[in-house]
């Protein structure tokens, strides 16, 4: 019969010779392919001894930033939520008291701020929506869990620590254009007053 | 009776109409934009400059044109007027001009302004590509304050409209609150807080094109478009009952008067339907609120029967638009960069 390719092999029955029937030859050789391996540059690592360092653009767990003086910058606007393809993002406004300027930059602040990490897609739209430069993505990873409900992150865990040598780094999101490009009197409105 | 051409569409209208007016019988994108004239309200209009159209022959005997851009709500049409709106660069220009006028003052705090996503400075802005402004110096600054027990006001944001004034003088049966001083530093004041109570006053929130007068009872409780909007009625001895409800899940967060397309209420309604009658066993529920699909209010809204089908005829006017209006946005007017 024709074959459709030129792929197909005739299988054949043939005898096999002395040295094929010992099997030792292919052993060996199989041996040495295996030893060959030992001496190779190892392609994994200890993870959680030594870690790989991210791509510059990676975009994990998020972080909502304060501002110099240690407020928090998020004003509970929801262009985040509004932004989210997934509908992650949940949040409850409050009006800031006399008294709070310290701990929230704006006159509204986010009372409760949810991040549902498993409907979470990492695209970083809310990052690109927020107009207060509060919410950014950071190169953490966010831990696994056995139950669902751990997932959704408040603002105990997205709120970065008041400690000026606990904050979070974002100046990889932050590149020195972007800088530049904020620095522009057109957006001096965020600016600190 | 005169015949008026506004960009090209003729109209028979009644003398003494005015340019807006005629323009609003067209319909359609040729209507200029207002913040300040309300339909509703007597003698509003003139203040804001927004609704500059070019008069390109004043009437059939003198076919001059007139020498200025001339406000569009208070010129009255004579009888062979050729009115230039969107097909005149200038005129989109001006506009685009006194929108930065507009916004030289204003604080620019949408994030955290109630009114954001139905404010008409906002659609304003965002039409004639500014969204940001050149404004290098210090704006003028006011507390804000408790001017009625349920409004807030934040006179930084007002655009001096005039619009709440005229809403006290026509609706309310006293007015205490109005426009003091004059120029730079003018401001809608009371003199003493939490005076403004009379019945109807309420509407001042409705009418105000910013976020300068806002309902307390609903200040900060969500973004509006995070909420859903039902028409629903009851009967009420003091208005006409006719409302928009705003739902988060299975609560009213607020009540509103129902607005037409051009952001005008449909009618007045008192204090007691908008401030406390917040439960759904208050109102009967008449369906789901038609909201234009341009509208940031409308993300995530599923429409059904009749909201549906104008939903439908909506998509398909701004797809016509789209297609035969391309001259008009080709100036530059719609380009953010251009500032």
């Amino acid at each position: 019969m024709q074959s459709l390719t030129n792929r197909s092999k005739v299988v054949s029955n043939k005898k096999m010779t002395f040295m094929e029937r010992i099997y030792l030859p292919a052993i060996f050789g199989g041996m040495m392919i295996t030893l060959g391996h030992f001496f190779r540059k190892k392609t994994t690592v200890q993870y959680p001894e030594v870690k790989r360092p991210f791509a510059p653009v990676y975009r994990g767990m998020h972080v909502l930033k304060r501002d110099e003086n240690g407020a928090e910058r998020c004003t509970a606007c929801g262009l985040c939520a509004v932004a989210c393809p997934a509908e992650a993002i949940t949040m409850v406004a409050a009006e800031r008291k006399p008294g709070e300027e310290k701990l929230y930059r704006e006159e509204k602040y986010a009372s409760t701020y949810e991040i549902n990490m498993l409907r979470c897609i990492f695209c970083g739209d809310c990052e690109d929506a927020c107009p207060k430069e509060s919410i950014f993505l950071t190169d953490r990873i966010v831990p696994s869990d056995s139950f669902r409900d751990k997932f959704v992150y408040g603002k105990d865990l997205l709120v970065e620590p008041m400690e000026e040598n606990k904050r979070i780094d974002i100046s990889k999101r932050q590149t020195k254009e972007v800088l530049e490009f904020k620095k522009h009197k057109e957006f001096q409105h965020n600016r600190l007053k | 009776m005169a015949k008026v051409t506004i960009d090209g569409k003729s109209i028979e209208v009644p003398d003494g109409t005015t340019i807006l007016n005629a323009a609003r019988m067209i319909g359609g994108d040729i209507v200029p934009p207002a913040m300040c004239y309300y339909s509703k309200l007597k003698t509003s209009g003139g203040y804001c400059r927004t609704c500059l159209v070019k008069v390109a022959q004043g009437s059939a005997k003198d076919p001059r044109p007139m020498p200025k851009p001339v406000p569009s709500c208070r010129q009255t049409v004579m009888d062979g007027m050729v009115v230039e709106n969107i097909t005149s660069p200038e005129i989109v220009e001006a506009r685009a001009g006194v929108v930065e006028f507009l916004l030289l003052n204003h604080p620019l705090d949408c994030p955290i302004c109630d009114q954001a996503g139905e404010c008409h400075l906002q659609d304003l802005g965002y039409e004639h590509g500014k969204m940001k402004t050149r404004y290098e110096f210090k704006r003028r600054e006011f507390e804000k304050i408790d001017i009625g027990d349920k409004i807030k006001l934040h006179m930084t944001r007002c655009i001096l409209c005039y619009r709440c004034v005229k809403v006290a003088d026509q609706l309310c049966s006293c007015r205490n609150h109005g426009v003091m001083n004059r120029g730079d530093v003018a401001e809608i004041s009371t003199y003493i807080e939490n005076v403004v109570d009379k019945d109807m006053s309420g509407n001042m929130i409705d009418v105000c094109p910013v976020g300068a007068l806002t309902d307390k009872t609903f200040r900060f409780k969500s973004r509006v478009w995070f909420t859903k909007p039902v028409d629903a009625h009851r009967t009420c001895d003091k208005c006409c009952g006719k409302v928009r409800l705003w739902y988060k899940g299975e609560e009213v967060l607020r009540v509103t008067a129902r607005k037409d397309k051009y952001g005008e209420v449909e009618d007045w309604i008192c204090n007691s339907c908008r401030f406390d009658h917040k439960k759904t066993s208050d109102w009967v529920i008449e369906g789901a609120s038609h909201i234009d699909h341009h509208s940031v209010i409308s993300a995530n809204h599923y429409e059904t029967g009749k909201a549906l089908e104008n939903l439908k005829s909506d998509i398909e006017r701004h797809q016509k638009q789209l297609k035969e209006n391309k001259f008009a946005l080709g100036q530059g007017a719609m380009n953010p960069n251009n500032v």
